[in-house]
């Protein structure tokens, strides 16, 4: 199955480009609180990115940052070459960043398959004419997206669990549905904020396959993690933050010896 | 109750049974067979009895209407009688002689059926109007201006001179009127089909009610089910993820707004023909929170139990709790404690003292429905499992979480 764009998303850049994501100066404010400092980093195509760093970082406000729900107070986000600062989280989805949340916010009650449904709210274009009259061109789809709801969620593995409300679900397959619902926006960029907390070993382990599998679909992984095991598996590279700075950014090789990251997070034991 | 019982107890066993299509069925059955039970039971003197049932089918749209903001999209309008008054001032203004004593000086008699969908599109403009800056903020706020909107409006009509004949209201509009009509022994006729057939029979407003509210039970529930009203839910459940998810927010909230105010204007439109009088008395606050009960008692979120709390609270409100006087005097006098009917000294008589209580008891009324029935009398599912589960599975998450993120 695909869970990549099947036709091009609208702001598809050209394929020579290399970075997908570019985070310039990055500066978010609260208050007198600077949560993210100044931070700059790429992103490229086709790898998994990790951001780490201890609780209160600022791992989650630069998800929050790109992704539109806390515009940066500074500094610019460039999405396929194209400065995303300050767009709305619904054109952000749009343009193809779609994100989990760390503290889980599904739609709890709707049913998984809803869940999944209104995550291809911003790929349909039914309108309140077709819904009200349900139009041949509206059921047509409605078919579709009931079709590519139940794909998602066979592809995360909780399709058994599609009629149920999402909150009725396990721990484990809330966290997969989430996922399955930010798949189903066709992003190109795919924000997990900590997708393993919370998750027995083996879950870890079908974690990291599933983000293989997306990977597999042309889907750049951009993920905050605290397991290093989980984290340094499968990234490619990984920036680490420490009080809003970027204190180290490269391979996992070179971020293992890192002194500073040695310090400021490996050291208190996580 | 017993039909409720046996619905909780299929309801518990098996979630997949669903009693909507039960409900729906019995209430088209009821109104198929209401007239013809009316006439029979009063002796072809049920006409008043149609009425009633034409006049809460009015109060059925609108809690149909505010079901969409509410329950669909999880927004707390406060001030919804405003988008009545506007329908049934439309209604007054476009299909009356009263533009002749005002400075327009020229009466203004479009036909019922367009003034309909004028009362409807006018009210949604009103909606957007209202909802375009409020809906930006947080749903307290929306709570307030509507409030205050509604507020405002009926007082606006009462002050508007000339123009709305203030207290006194605009009488005389005009009576709908149909194309094409077949008479029969129902309405004492001759069976004929008749052209420009005047609407004046209470069996003709409630035909035309009923098949207005199929019309608009379908409507909705096509919405319902629909990528609109999936993004609604979505609002309702997590604005944040849904507008994560790619959905306009502030759009999809202020679309069910106007929907919601256009359910309004359109009945407000009806109603004004109804009863061929506007008066600002008719749409004030208490109007508002009836409505709200209604739908919150009969299980918000589902129009079957939607339409089932508006008639219960119609016949509570309007038939009920007025003719509770002189039941009380006739209940005393029958159970022996007829020294109670008349006033004496500082006791006003039970009668008058009834028709003082009406309100405590009304609340009375609802307090204990929703102390028995907390998710409404036919909730949608959703609310059955909000109530009645969840509560542990919801610690295990949070436990979860807060494992988590320590
Ligand atoms: N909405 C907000 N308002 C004020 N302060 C915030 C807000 N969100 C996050 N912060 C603060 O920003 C800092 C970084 O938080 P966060 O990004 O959640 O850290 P992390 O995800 O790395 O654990 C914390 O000190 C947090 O208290
Ligand atoms: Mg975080």
């Amino acid at each position: 199955m695909t869970v990549a764009p099947s036709q091009p998303a609208p702001q598809m850049a050209p394929a020579s480009q290399d970075f997908i994501l570019k985070i310039e100066h990055v500066t978010k404010r609260f208050g007198g609180l600077v949560a993210v400092d100044d931070v700059s980093f790429d992103v490229k195509r086709g790898e998994v990115f990790a951001l780490i760093g201890p609780n209160g970082a600022g791992k989650t406000t630069l998800f929050n940052s790109i992704t539109g729900i806390f515009p940066p107070s500074d500094g610019r986000v460039v999405f396929n070459g194209r400065d995303i600062a300050g767009a709305k989280p619904h054109q952000a989805a749009a343009l193809g960043i779609a994100r989990t949340f760390q503290n889980i916010r599904l739609f709890e009650y709707m049913s998984a398959l809803d869940n999944v449904r209104v995550g291809q709210h911003c790929r349909t274009n039914s309108k309140l004419w077709d819904s009200l009259f349900k139009t041949p061109r509206e059921r047509q789809e409605e078919r579709t997206i009931t079709d590519r709801a139940m794909e998602l969620l066979t592809f995360v593995g909780i399709q058994a669990h599609a009629e149920n409300y999402a909150r009725n679900l396990a721990y484990g397959q809330q966290r997969r549905l989430e996922i399955a619902r930010a798949l189903a926006t066709r992003p190109q960029l795919l924000l997990l904020d900590e997708p393993a907390a919370g998750f027995t070993p083996q879950e870890k382990v079908e974690l990291m396959r599933l983000v293989d599998k997306i990977l597999a679909e042309g889907i750049t992984v951009f993920l905050i993690e605290h397991d290093m095991k989980v984290v340094m598996g499968i990234s490619r590279n990984i920036a680490v933050l420490d009080h809003g700075e970027l204190i180290a950014l490269g391979s996992p090789e070179v971020i293992r010896k890192d002194q500073r990251v040695i310090e400021a997070y490996l050291g208190k034991g996580a | 109750m017993m039909i409720f019982r046996t619905m909780r107890k299929v309801w518990a066993t098996d979630p997949r049974v669903d009693p909507n299509p039960l409900v729906y069925t019995i209430l088209t059955v009821g109104a198929i067979l209401y007239p013809v039970w009316a006439q029979i039971s009063t002796g072809g003197q049920g006409d008043f009895l149609i009425s009633v049932l034409a006049d809460a089918g009015v109060y059925i749209l609108l809690a149909i209407g505010l079901n969409v903001v509410v329950g669909f999209a999880g927004l707390l309008d406060l001030g919804y009688a405003a988008f009545f008054a506007i329908g049934a001032y439309t209604y007054a203004f476009l299909a009356s002689d009263h533009m002749v004593v005002t400075p327009l000086g020229e009466a203004i008699h479009l036909p019922f059926w367009i003034v309909l969908f004028i009362g409807l599109f006018v009210a949604a403009a009103f909606g957007l109007l209202l909802g375009a800056p409020t809906l930006r903020l947080r749903g307290d706020y929306l709570a307030i201006v509507t409030l205050g909107f509604g507020e405002i409006v009926p007082r606006v009509f009462k002050n508007l001179s000339v123009w709305t004949s203030g207290v006194n209201g605009i009488s005389a509009l005009d009576k709908p009127v149909l194309p094409l009509w077949l008479q029969g022994p129902w309405s004492g006729d001759s069976l004929e089909v008749v052209q420009n057939f005047k609407i004046i029979s209470p069996m003709a407003f409630y035909v035309i009610m009923v098949l207005l509210l199929g019309i608009c039970v379908v409507l909705v529930n096509n919405l319902r089910k629909s990528r609109v009203g999936r993004a609604w839910m979505a609002v309702r459940e997590d604005e944040v993820a849904a507008a994560a998810m790619g959905v306009n927010t502030v759009r999809i909230k202020l679309l069910a707004f106007a929907i919601g105010a256009a359910f309004s204007g359109f009945a407000g439109s009806f109603y004004g023909a109804k009863l061929s009088l506007v008066s600002p008395e008719n749409f004030g606050f208490t109007v508002s929170i009836t409505i709200l009960v209604m739908i919150v008692l009969g299980g918000m979120g589902n129009i079957p139990g939607v339409i089932i709390g508006s008639l219960l609270i119609y016949w509570v409100t309007f038939l009920f709790l007025p003719a509770l006087p002189p039941l009380a005097n006739e209940w005393a006098t029958k159970i022996g404690l007829g020294g109670l009917v008349p006033p004496n000294g500082d006791w006003p008589g039970i009668g008058e003292e009834m028709h003082r209580l009406q309100f405590l008891i009304f609340g009375i009324i609802l307090v204990l429905t929703m102390l028995l029935r907390p998710q409404g009398l036919i909730p949608s599912r959703v609310r059955q499992q909000e109530l009645t589960r969840g509560v542990t599975e919801d610690q295990t998450i949070e436990d979860v979480n807060a494992e988590t993120t320590a």
